[in-house]
């Protein structure tokens, strides 16, 4: 584009309203808009609000850490990688949460859903929860997630809410970018020179405890069937493409205890691990400090 | 310039008299285009004389880079954009792992060679990926096949 045809498209940005906040991505509407939300016969509108929450909150959480690598990546390629995922996750979390504030009734956006809620309403698997210390433990834990939610947007793709079934349809191809990406790193690193190899098993070896919780069923999911997938149906699945990965990465798999669970309840449930903290503290600050702000 | 029409974002338009209903499809979820998309097509359907102006978003079915026109692959070659290939077909089934780079015969949007690589799966936007020619030695955006 030459200067000219760069500084016109702008200037029609910034003429055609009178809100001069032109710059790209500020001021952001709902995400769904004139998307049709209704409920459909038969589904409890709260527990498909609390589904997408659960899926919506992996996202946003997840998408938050990955953002907090920006300037601290290995190389600039790796950065703009990571922030295209974090971006990607970022809009399949303000789908879903717009989706559960409709469902329920409550008429919360997707604002205050993310920024509004506190720690225990938080429903995102503990996997996404902590900064990880290294890029082996990213690309750890990217492999895994991506795997998964790949998987589980799969089956979704099925399901009998439309917008959830939408909403998975898109983030399947792109999930397949993140796994993928995610993949060739593992299988650099794990076939790699021998420190290498060492942080990309010590990574894996932090990440797995956090694997079990992906794979229990949880009652809403149970009463949501043919609406939210079954995650019992993805794992062999997903053990499948991690046991891919492995090979060719000459990694092996973990011997890893399951992360305990407080008396049954985990990240499904609200109760998290100390990481979601700093998280959310990073997240919310701004917005609590300034709860009726707009842009 | 392309235009949202070229690029399959535009579904469809519906006009009854004074009022014009537009159907749009986000690319990728977290596109931050879409919103001025929106704001774009209303104002300027406004100037255009309609009175009642709907921009409705259609999540399903999702974009796919194949709903790019041979118009728009034209433009984003003239841009120094090199188009996407067809969209590999979801088949049922586990979508397979890619641990190796396919080779591709990606056109150097330049100098029209093959002797194209990619130096990163994702660039300054979600939807491209950046390549390097080996003839030209410049570096040029690849839109990205989903």
């Amino acid at each position: 584009m030459s200067d000219a045809d760069e500084y016109g498209a702008y200037q029609a940005l910034a003429e055609g309203s009178d809100d001069h906040r032109w710059a790209f991505g500020t001021g952001f509407t709902d995400p769904l808009e004139g998307v049709d939300t209704t409920v459909p016969p038969g589904v409890d509108g709260a527990a498909l609000a609390q589904y997408c929450l659960m899926l919506g909150d992996d996202a946003l959480i997840y998408s938050h850490r990955l953002q907090q690598w920006v300037t601290r990546a290995p190389e600039l390629e790796e950065e703009t990688a990571l922030a295209n995922i974090a971006l990607d996750l970022l809009g399949q979390a303000r789908m879903l949460l717009a989706r559960a504030g409709r469902a329920d009734g409550s008429g919360r956006d997707e604002d205050q859903l993310a920024f509004f809620r506190g720690e225990r309403e938080f429903r995102n698997v503990r996997l996404v929860e902590r900064l990880d210390a290294d890029f082996a433990e990213l690309v750890a834990r990217l492999l895994v997630f991506s795997a998964w939610r790949l998987a589980l947007l799969r089956a979704l793709t099925a399901s009998k809410d439309p917008v959830l079934a939408a909403i998975a349809a898109k983030g399947v191809n792109e999930l397949t970018y993140h796994r993928d990406y995610a993949a060739r790193w593992v299988v650099r690193l794990g076939d790699g020179t021998e420190l290498s190899h060492a942080k990309m098993q010590a990574g894996l070896a932090v990440v797995w405890p956090l694997v079990a919780e992906l794979f229990i069923p949880h009652h809403i999911e149970v009463t949501l069937a043919g609406v939210a997938a079954d995650v019992r149906e993805i794992r062999e699945e997903v053990a499948t493409a991690l046991d891919t990965v492995l090979a060719a990465a000459t990694l092996d798999r973990p011997e890893a205890k399951p992360a305990a669970a407080v008396a049954g309840r985990a990240g499904r449930d609200g109760i998290h691990t100390e990481a979601l903290g700093y998280v959310l503290a990073e997240l919310q600050s701004v917005a609590r400090a300034h709860p009726d702000a707009t842009w | 310039m392309v235009t949202v029409a070229d690029l399959g974002i535009l579904r469809e338009v519906r006009e009854d008299g004074d009022t014009v209903t537009v159907v749009i499809t986000p690319t990728y979820s977290g596109c931050p285009a879409m919103r001025e998309i929106g704001h774009d097509l209303r104002r300027r359907l406004q100037e255009a004389g309609y009175q009642d102006v709907t921009v409705r978003t259609e999540l399903s079915p999702p974009w796919t880079t194949d709903w790019i026109t041979r118009e728009g692959r034209r433009k984003l070659a003239a841009a120094g954009i090199a188009p996407p290939d067809p969209a590999a077909r979801l088949t049922p089934g586990p979508v397979p792992l890619t641990l190796t780079q396919a080779p591709s015969a990606v056109t150097c949007p330049r100098c029209g060679s093959e002797r194209t690589r990619e130096t990163s799966r994702f660039s300054g936007t979600a939807c491209k990926a950046l390549r390097w020619c080996e003839q030209c030695l410049e570096p040029f955006e690849h839109v990205k096949e989903i």
